[in-house]
């Protein structure tokens, strides 16, 4: 018999899990670093499941993200793009949303309507734009990504022009060459990821739906301000927006028979 | 392909690189189509030649090159094949379909070049592509400006000729383009030694038009709901296509059309009831690129019709065949080319109809519009084609691509939530 809804969302960066009951309230959630074998995370999450007293005989398992083919006790796979759409559904409380979903290496703009996604973009191979960029600029100031953000809300007046990962850390080496201040640089990293997220969800159909963000990067309120202001739009963050995608891996998992 | 070995070796190929490229194919082939199941019978001829690609045809080739054929290798659906036939001459697509040739074409083009661009380069410059060396002449056009410009390099080794293919669809651009047919008729009949007479290009347009009938046949075989032949086969044999013999193609492809439509008597579909069905729109897929349909068709949807080159955009529409003068002849054939839909042209909107047109003829769910890395006429495109569609509430996924594998599992992450979006 099935008693729990596990979702299993692994991604570039971190691996999330999601355990809902016949209910569809959360009542488990788990994030770790997905390291550099899915197989091996998977495994892990397997053993932290049945010692937290949710055995896989009970629950229908669905797995995405990346590392979704790595889950080899999942009952289905589902790609992240729909179960970002459904979690955030979910997790926002609503049927009619736009999702951005900032992720390790792909920044995602989701359209849903009635509950279900419409519409899609999806950045290509170049990781501009979203947390991995973030992450190697962070290094190279040799501060964490949340105090970088932190620090950008200080900060103002430089700019980065390029959008390659690489050369933008180039032009970060030369504003740190030239002495500008920490928090300037800062300031014009994440200026740089919303400038792109913004343009990516600019071209996507700009109607009255709220914007939700999900993925890791929901808990830095500077980046919530503004990408709001890039867009003209309140951008709503929430707790579980970093969980969404096993949010909706967990939903999905309501329609497997066993 | 052993047998091959020696005549590779006469037409002067890399044999040590080309036998690398030979041996990655037959893996390629026996994962995107032997694997398929309920495959159509008629489908055996493909997998023939496409097992022996470099060797079956090219040996044709160069049997008719002895008794004095001249071999015309063209890179585009503009070329009009009929002026070629009607002098006796033969024409045959070129190689640049895999990412196998791309490195040799970026040593002399920029990276930023469309891969077909460059791995025809890399194909010509490697010696790795028989039937770049078996071709009498390369016919160009100048449909881009990328090949405009490698045909300057291409044309160093071997006689090129290039057609100026009018970039808009005005009244005086036909007349234009009827003008290049004339001269390039005259071009051949001096490379052949033969000339085109009235009869001759008549015969060679019914040839031509026999052939374009053939593949719509095999088309409208897609359009049943009970799909007889999956997208990948279709692909396949379209590929072929541009390489083999027009009146066997002919034979070839009516003979598989007479199986599909047996099948749809019948209830035969190779897909479960219920699935997907995608239109794929774009640039051209050439052989052996399966990459895209191969995804799709693993992801659970279904390719039912191609809207390009290595697709609609070669069979549709017939030349007349009443003309009874070279010249009306000439301005038939014009505005039987004018017809196809290139990106190349502004405005294009003729495109848009036509993939609105298909959507209802094949019954499709949702449409991919794919182009090839760095095309800028087919990318820009992609704003009016998904507004079009998004208007007319047909599901809409933009992709881009190049021939490396290295994005596979990006584009099934795209591909599987647009199948997912499709069954809702």
């Amino acid at each position: 018999m099935i008693r729990y809804l596990i979702g299993i969302d692994i991604g570039s960066t971190c691996a999330k899990t999601v355990v809902m009951d016949g209910e569809r309230q959360i009542q488990f959630r788990l994030l770790q670093p997905t390291g550099w074998s899915s197989v091996d995370t998977a495994e892990e999450i397997r053993r932290r499941l049945e010692s937290e007293g949710f055995p896989l005989e009970d629950a229908a398992v669905v797995a995405t993200g990346y590392g979704r083919v790595s889950v080899p006790y999942a009952d289905k796979c589902v790609t992240e793009i729909t179960c970002h759409g459904r979690g955030a559904c979910h997790v926002y409380g609503e049927s009619c949303l736009t999702v951005i979903d900032i992720g390790g290496q792909d920044t995602k703009i989701i359209q849903i309507q009635q509950g279900a996604v419409s519409d899609f973009l999806m950045n290509d191979k170049c990781s501009a734009g979203t947390g991995r960029f973030l992450e190697i600029m962070a290094n190279t100031l040799a501060v964490r990504p949340e105090e970088l953000c932190q620090m950008a809300a200080q900060g103002g007046g430089a700019s980065i022009s390029s959008m390659c990962t690489v050369f933008a850390e180039s032009e970060v080496i030369s504003l740190i060459g030239r002495g500008e201040k920490r928090e300037n640089i800062a300031f014009a990293v994440v200026d740089s990821i919303v400038k792109k997220v913004a343009s990516q969800a600019g071209r996507m159909s700009a109607g009255q739906e709220a914007v939700c963000l999900t993925g890791g990067l929901c808990g830095y309120p500077y980046l919530r301000q503004s990408l709001s202001a890039a867009l003209g739009r309140e951008v709503r963050t929430a707790e579980d927006g970093r969980y969404a995608g096993a949010v909706g891996a967990a939903l999905s998992a309501a329609a497997i028979q066993k | 392909m052993s047998d091959y070995v020696s005549m590779w070796k006469d037409l002067g190929m890399d044999l040590e690189n080309h036998d690398l490229l030979c041996q990655v194919l037959p893996t390629a082939v026996g994962d995107v189509f032997l694997t398929q199941e309920n495959r159509p019978k008629g489908m055996d001829f493909w997998d023939l030649v496409i097992s022996e690609v470099h060797g079956i045809r090219p040996k044709e080739l160069i049997e008719e090159q002895k008794k004095g054929r001249k071999v015309f290798g063209t890179f585009c659906v503009y070329v009009p094949d009929e002026v070629v036939v009607a002098a006796n001459g033969i024409v045959t697509g070129l190689c640049g379909g895999s990412q196998f040739w791309v490195p040799g074409g970026e040593a002399v083009l920029p990276k930023s070049t469309c891969p077909l661009i460059k791995a025809s380069v890399g194909a010509r410059l490697g010696r790795t592509c028989p039937f770049f060396r078996i071709a009498d002449m390369y016919v160009g056009e100048t449909t881009c400006d990328g090949k405009k410009k490698a045909y300057e390099i291409l044309g160093e080794d071997v006689p090129l000729y290039v057609m100026d293919v009018p970039q808009m669809k005005r009244e005086k651009d036909i007349l234009k383009w009827k003008d290049e047919i004339a001269e390039f008729a005259k071009k051949v009949e001096e490379f052949t030694g033969n000339t085109i007479t009235v009869e001759k290009l008549n015969e060679a347009i019914h040839i031509i038009n026999e052939k374009r009938k053939a593949l719509a046949r095999v088309y409208n075989c897609r359009k049943s709901t009970c799909l007889p032949i999956s997208g990948r086969d279709a692909l396949l044999m379209m590929q072929i296509s541009f390489f083999d013999d027009p009146v066997r193609c002919a034979q070839m492809c009516n003979k598989l059309a007479g199986e599909l439509e047996q099948r749809i008597a019948d209830g035969v579909s190779v897909v479960p009831a219920g699935t997907k069905r995608i239109l794929v729109t774009g640039t051209p897929l050439a052989v052996p690129n399966w990459k895209l349909h191969n995804i799709i068709e693993t992801s659970g949807a279904a390719v039912v019709c191609e809207e390009m080159c290595t697709g609609t955009r070669y069979f549709e529409n017939l030349v007349d065949e009443t003309q009874t003068t070279l010249d009306g002849q000439f301005m038939a054939l014009s505005q039987r080319y004018m017809k196809t839909n290139c990106a190349c042209f502004t405005p294009n909107t003729g495109r848009i109809d036509d993939i609105l047109r298909m959507v209802k003829e094949y019954h499709v769910d949702g449409v991919i519009d794919c182009s090839l890395k760095f095309c800028c006429l087919y990318d820009t495109e992609k704003y009016s084609v998904s507004r079009a569609l998004k208007e007319a509430g047909v599901p809409v996924l933009s992709l881009e691509t190049d021939y490396a594998d290295t994005d596979a599992e990006q584009l099934r992450t795209r591909i599987g939530a647009f199948i997912e979006l499709l069954n809702g």
